[in-house]
């Protein structure tokens, strides 16, 4: 069929042309179009192949229900699959392609599979495929795949945003049909805030597709005019192409806002979609209804559409789906169809009324439907020639928002279909067709009386709404779900091309209930999520089962109610912007010298700093380790959590947080300490400083740092609220700069204002000086690298001044700056703990430092780290660990095994926990954990890293592996 | 003011505070407040909240701060305000409000623990609700809660009709200043 098939009138814009491409070939079309609207006035009804049978599929509906015309837009990287053409909304320069076919859409080869039906029915691949064993995953699921699907992915990166947001209303309209217009337009003239979403782009639903009057002008008029008047209400937000996707909870709803899928690409700076987050106090669903299907043979061909899609294409887009039209309904509702046509000019050929006996038999046409036999009451058949079949079997109330908190509809005999139940989410309301209520007055008149209930119910008083003349005509349905007597494949679920063969295959296997049912034969799994087929698939097994269609029951609904992309929810957080990230101090510093920067959780540190001539890290790591054992080098620690505890009773808190005693710490002094779980298990490491009679600083360890702070609230606030006591977080306050090495003191000295000598600021001694000339600042002789060191706090907006200054004095000192890596270099050679060895598993007593967990006071996990299992004397210890031979490599995560022990589970005796090359030593090192480590030192070991294929014999040794006495350390 | 050697940088590591304008609405960098944490110690409330007023500032209840003569406060939590005077008149307000409240409240640092982005413009409420989860169209001056923006754990302080500031973790200022450019430019787009 070629040629136009544009009618007159219509709500498109004919002062301009769009062009636009389908699977290569050029087209025109008119704003307001759809592609599915554009094609079909272009005789194109051919748009799709079904996902199983590659059966040849035109638009079923004009709405988002469609099953069929599923199409890839756009071109590249903007490639997206399975978009509904009945919604795609034509702009110039679109282009489409079909999907799901090949070599090309008139001429599927794999529509053989069509041929082989008889064998691909439900579940087929359960029961075939199924030897040899190895063969599913490696050649029968690919190639099943490949055969079966939707569209292709474009594989490359999404190069538009999404964006998201937050709206807040007093009333949520969702849909813009007559009754969301009226319910917006009634809470809007009374003030509240109100926000009114509907997924077309023209607002009006229904009334845009009918040619129903209202308050005596066109009901198309009327959306027109009444949208014009909500847009102007500054209380109202009229959000057209969004479609409100679920219903959360505590008023929640998602929506998706198509900001600029209707436009070849996003303006520069916008989103291409955004998803609103919209806090409701009150909500009505106006979202309408959804016609449905009747199955007879064949009833899948291009050129058959619902009743009202066909109107909808004629009184809204001016196009015929065809030039010969039948009809084929079982309700009054779908007659209008005829005068609808036939005021267009289009010919009736055939009326197939069900509730008078009469049904549609079989279809005929190989790309498009060319014509169908009719079978009247008594039984005799008749061939119409035919390029269109509007069908109806009723409508569906669109109540899946309603139903997405596990509520149940209940069923309406009078339209033959679910309406919302009682058990609607809270705030939640239904007016309109979703309610069942299918008259124009019904629904102008529900929308209006749901939002002056919603107002009343929070306290406003609303003026009684003046509801505009229009039709209210009863439904007048006889319901029919298959047509009687007849033999052929009939469709339930176009798009997964489930039959009523089927579900009666469904029926005779077992699988009766309907979410076995689902399950089986994937009805309702598609993209549409059933809205074409799953009220028609369970009536026919309600007919199998010979139990009513309530009793059936229908299958949970769930968010969304229409397909969302992923990339919607991720909104933003994409690529490097996936999480924030926190800067310290000295970015800009370490970065200007070429700093390589490791992650450590949110925070960029830097790993190392290469200097001119290193290529490799170890160089670098090497070089700082060196110059600051002899030297001094300069590491920022501002990651490391500082938390300031203060109150009368702070020492008593301290005392309970920490398995040591920190009530005897005086003044001016630090101390380490170790908080455990409740379980008894190391929680977290740090130092404490009292800086004066009731203050103090806990540093926690950079990763814990949020975690230990939420610990200790807790504790404050729950635990011991009668403590007094005060916790404020002052990581971001300071900088803070680690100095360590034998040259220090004297490099700090240039920087420091007071005397830090050591009888003065002794080892763990703290105090509040000054520097540069006068600006505040706090010393910390504490070390990590068990050199001579401090850690020097200023102001966080000195911090980079700091590092400067530091670097600067330090000049014929050889002062370095160095990375995590080093600092990690020269904790494995001081023997401390970190992060791989406080790993959530191991105790005090494993690392060592059972005597840190005092007995003369209760703290938090003392009790529990007393059981029997955790005190074995053959329990893990952390031991030190050095290659029997220098040269060979250790590497962390492998297991200790006795020597010609096989390297299974039951012969594991620990692990290495944290390995490193110490250039001091010139080898590697290793701390780890040891069965009975303690009295193990000088023996040798097998390392065995069975993941990795290697093995090194190890000698336990005593740590720490660099000035045991600790002389540098106090320096 | 002590006369020391080493110049500050912004959060956002600029020698001065960096200034957007994005269509109508502004977004700058502000560093020139002192701020400190005021803690009443157990059974002191009345008399820190008679010392706050002597200080100049109403002590505010949830959800709300309270600016008079340059000075404020901010509630943070039970028993727990934001407190902030010029820098330039306070250098050290942590020690300034110690000296005054002695040991009847905890007053901690907090001046550089914090970057502030002052947001202002006719488009503000469009800016903020594509920002934060709150309903900030109708908070009005005075309003401030603590809120997320991408991710980030934030202070939101509205000081005045289509004016309002943003504060982050010090070390989050060039991501939380990202997502405010970004957005901003998204609600200058689509107005323009």
């Amino acid at each position: 069929m070629t040629g136009s098939l544009r009618l007159a009138g219509g709500l498109i814009d004919r002062s301009r042309t769009l062009r636009f491409r389908f699977d290569g070939r050029s087209f025109a079309g008119h704003p307001g179009d759809t592609l599915a609207s554009a094609l079909l006035a272009s005789g194109v009804r051919l748009m799709g192949r079904s996902f199983k049978y590659h059966r040849p599929r035109g638009p079923l509906s004009a709405g988002s229900d469609e099953p069929n015309a599923l199409v890839e837009l756009r071109r590249g990287a903007r490639r997206e699959p399975n978009t509904r053409a009945t919604v795609a909304e034509l702009y110039d320069g679109l282009e489409a392609q079909s999907q799901n076919r090949w070599p090309s859409l008139r001429l599927d080869l794999l529509a053989v599979n069509d041929l082989l039906s008889p064998f691909l029915t439900a579940g087929f691949y359960y029961k075939t495929f199924m030897w040899p064993r190895g063969f599913w995953e490696r050649l029968y699921e690919p190639a099943i795949r490949r055969a079966a699907g939707l569209g292709r992915l474009s594989g490359e990166a999404d190069p538009d945003p999404c964006d998201k947001g937050f709206l807040h209303a007093d009333l949520l309209v969702i849909g813009a049909g007559p009754a969301g217009l009226m319910a917006a337009r009634t809470a809007a003239r009374a003030g509240a805030r109100v926000v009114l979403a509907d997924e077309d782009f023209l607002p009006g639903g229904r009334l845009n597709a009918e040619t129903h009057e209202v308050g005596g002008m066109p009901g198309a008029a009327w959306a027109a005019a009444t949208a014009a008047e909500l847009a102007a209400i500054p209380n109202l937000r009229l959000l057209t192409r969004t479609t409100v996707f679920g219903c959360f909870d505590h008023g929640i709803f998602g929506a998706v806002e198509r900001v600029a899928d209707h436009l070849p690409a996003p303006p520069p700076g916008q989103p291409r979609q955004t998803l609103w987050r919209i806090y409701a106090r009150r909500a009505v669903l106006c979202a309408g209804a959804t016609e449905r299907m009747i199955a007879f043979p064949a009833n899948d061909r291009p050129g058959i559409l619902l009743a009202g899609a066909l109107r909808g294409y004629a009184n809204r887009w001016a196009v015929a789906a065809g030039r010969r039209v039948a009809l084929f309904a079982n309700n009054a509702d779908a007659l209008r169809t005829l005068g609808d046509l036939e005021a267009k000019g289009v010919e009736i050929v055939a009326v197939a009324d069900a509730r008078r006996g009469e049904h549609v038999v079989a279809t005929r046409g190989r790309h498009g439907l060319s014509g169908v036999t009719l079978r009247d009451a008594a039984g005799r058949m008749r061939d119409i020639g035919c390029d269109a079949l509007a069908v109806s079997g009723g409508w569906n109330p669109n109540l899946q928002l309603a139903l997405h908190h596990r509520g149940r509809p209940v069923w309406d005999d009078a339209i033959a279909a679910f309406v919302p139940g009682p058990d609607l989410p809270p705030g939640l309301t239904v007016a309109g067709a979703a309610a069942g209520h299918f008259s124009t007055h019904a629904a102008l008149a529900g929308g209006a009386a749901a939002a002056a209930a919603a107002l009343a119910d929070l306290g406003r008083r609303v003026a009684a709404a003046d509801i505009p003349q229009a039709e209210d005509a009863p439904a007048d349905l006889r319901p029919l779900w298959q047509v009687p007597g007849v033999k052929g494949r009939a469709w339930i679920d176009p798009q997964n091309d489930v039959t009523v063969k089927d579900v009666v295959l469904a029926h005779q296997e077992g699988f009766r209930a309907v979410e076995h049912l689902k399950r089986y034969t994937t009805l309702g799994m598609a993209t549409d999520q059933g809205k074409a087929g799953n009220v028609l698939g369970l009536a026919v097994m309600a007919e199998l089962t010979g139990r009513s269609i309530p009793e059936t029951g229908t299958t949970a609904f769930r968010p969304p109610y229409t397909p969302v992309a992923i990339a919607a929810l991720a909104g933003r957080a994409v690529g490097p912007e996936f999480r924030p990230v926190r800067r310290t101090p000295s970015h800009a510093f370490a970065a200007e010298r070429g700093a390589v920067f490791v992650e450590a959780g949110l925070w960029l540190r830097a790993q190392w700093l290469p200097q001119p001539g290193e290529t490799h890290w170890r160089q670098s790591v090497d070089r700082e380790v060196l110059a600051t054992r002899n030297g001094v080098g300069i590491c920022d620690v501002t990651t490391l959590g500082k938390i300031d505890v203060q109150g009368a009773d702070a020492a008593a808190f301290l005392d309970r947080i920490y398995a040591n005693t920190m009530s005897t710490l005086p003044v001016g002094r630090c101390r380490y300490g170790l908080m455990l779980r409740e379980d008894g298990i190391v929680f977290d490491d740090g130092t404490v400083a009292r800086l004066g009679d009731a203050a103090y600083v806990v540093t926690t360890t950079t990763a814990n740092a949020v975690a230990v702070l939420r610990h200790m609230e807790f504790c404050r606030q729950c635990l011991w609220p009668d403590l007094d006591v005060h916790l404020v977080s002052t990581t971001e306050a300071w900088a803070q700069f680690s100095v360590a090495g034998p040259k220090a003191r004297l490099l700090l000295a240039r920087v420091v204002d007071q005397d830090i000598s050591d009888a003065r600021l002794p080892y763990m001694g703290c105090a509040a000086v000054t520097v540069c000339g006068g600006l505040r600042a706090r010393i910390f002789r504490i070390s990590f690298s068990g050199e001579l060191a401090f850690e020097i706090a200023v102001p966080a907006r000195y911090g980079d001044a700091m590092i400067r200054e530091l670097v600067a004095q330090g000049g014929d000192l050889g002062a370095v700056v160095y990375g995590t890596e080093a600092l990690g270099v020269m904790r494995i050679e001081k023997g401390h703990v970190a992060g791989n060895e406080i790993n959530g598993q191991s105790t005090a007593l494993n690392m060592g430092l059972g005597r840190m967990v005092s007995a003369r006071k209760d703290a938090i996990g003392a009790v529990l780290s007393r059981r029997a299992g955790l005190q074995r004397e053959d329990g893990l210890r952390l031991v030190g660990v050095r290659p029997v031979d220098p040269a060979q490599p250790l590497v962390a995560g492998s297991h200790f095994l006795a020597p010609g022990k096989a390297a299974v589970a039951a012969n594991d005796e620990g692990w290495l926990t944290s390995v490193a090359h110490s250039p001091q030593l010139g080898h590697m090192i290793g701390l780890g954990y040891l069965r009975n480590g303690a009295a193990r030192c000088g023996e040798r070991l097998r390392a065995a890293n069975p993941v990795g294929g290697t093995e090194v014999e190890v000698e336990v040794v005593a740590l720490p592996f660099i000035d045991p006495e600790g002389d540098r350390l106090r320096g | 003011v002590a006369e020391h050697r080493l110049a500050p940088r912004t959060p956002l590591g600029l020698a001065e505070p960096a200034r957007d304008r994005v269509g109508a609405l502004t977004v700058e960098e502000h560093w020139a407040t002192a701020m400190a944490t005021l803690a009443p110690r157990r059974g002191r409330d009345a008399e820190v909240a008679a010392a706050a007023r002597d200080w100049g500032v109403e002590l505010p209840g949830p959800g709300r701060a309270q600016w008079s003569g340059g000075r404020g406060a901010m509630w943070l939590g039970p028993a727990l305000w934001l407190m902030e005077a010029p820098l330039a008149d306070s250098p050290d307000l942590a020690a300034e409000l110690a000296a005054r409240f002695g040991d009847a409240a905890a007053i901690t640092e907090q001046t550089d623990a914090w970057a502030r982005f002052d947001l202002a413009g006719p488009d503000l409420p469009r800016l903020l609700e594509r920002l934060s989860m709150l309903d900030l169209a109708t908070a009005g001056p005075g309003f401030a809660s603590r809120t997320v923006v991408e991710h980030i754990g934030c202070l939101i302080q509205c000081r005045a009709a289509g004016r309002v500031s943003l504060l982050c973790g010090r070390s989050f200022a060039a991501s939380l200043h990202h997502a405010v450019l970004t957005a901003a430019r998204t609600v200058a787009g689509a107005a323009g």
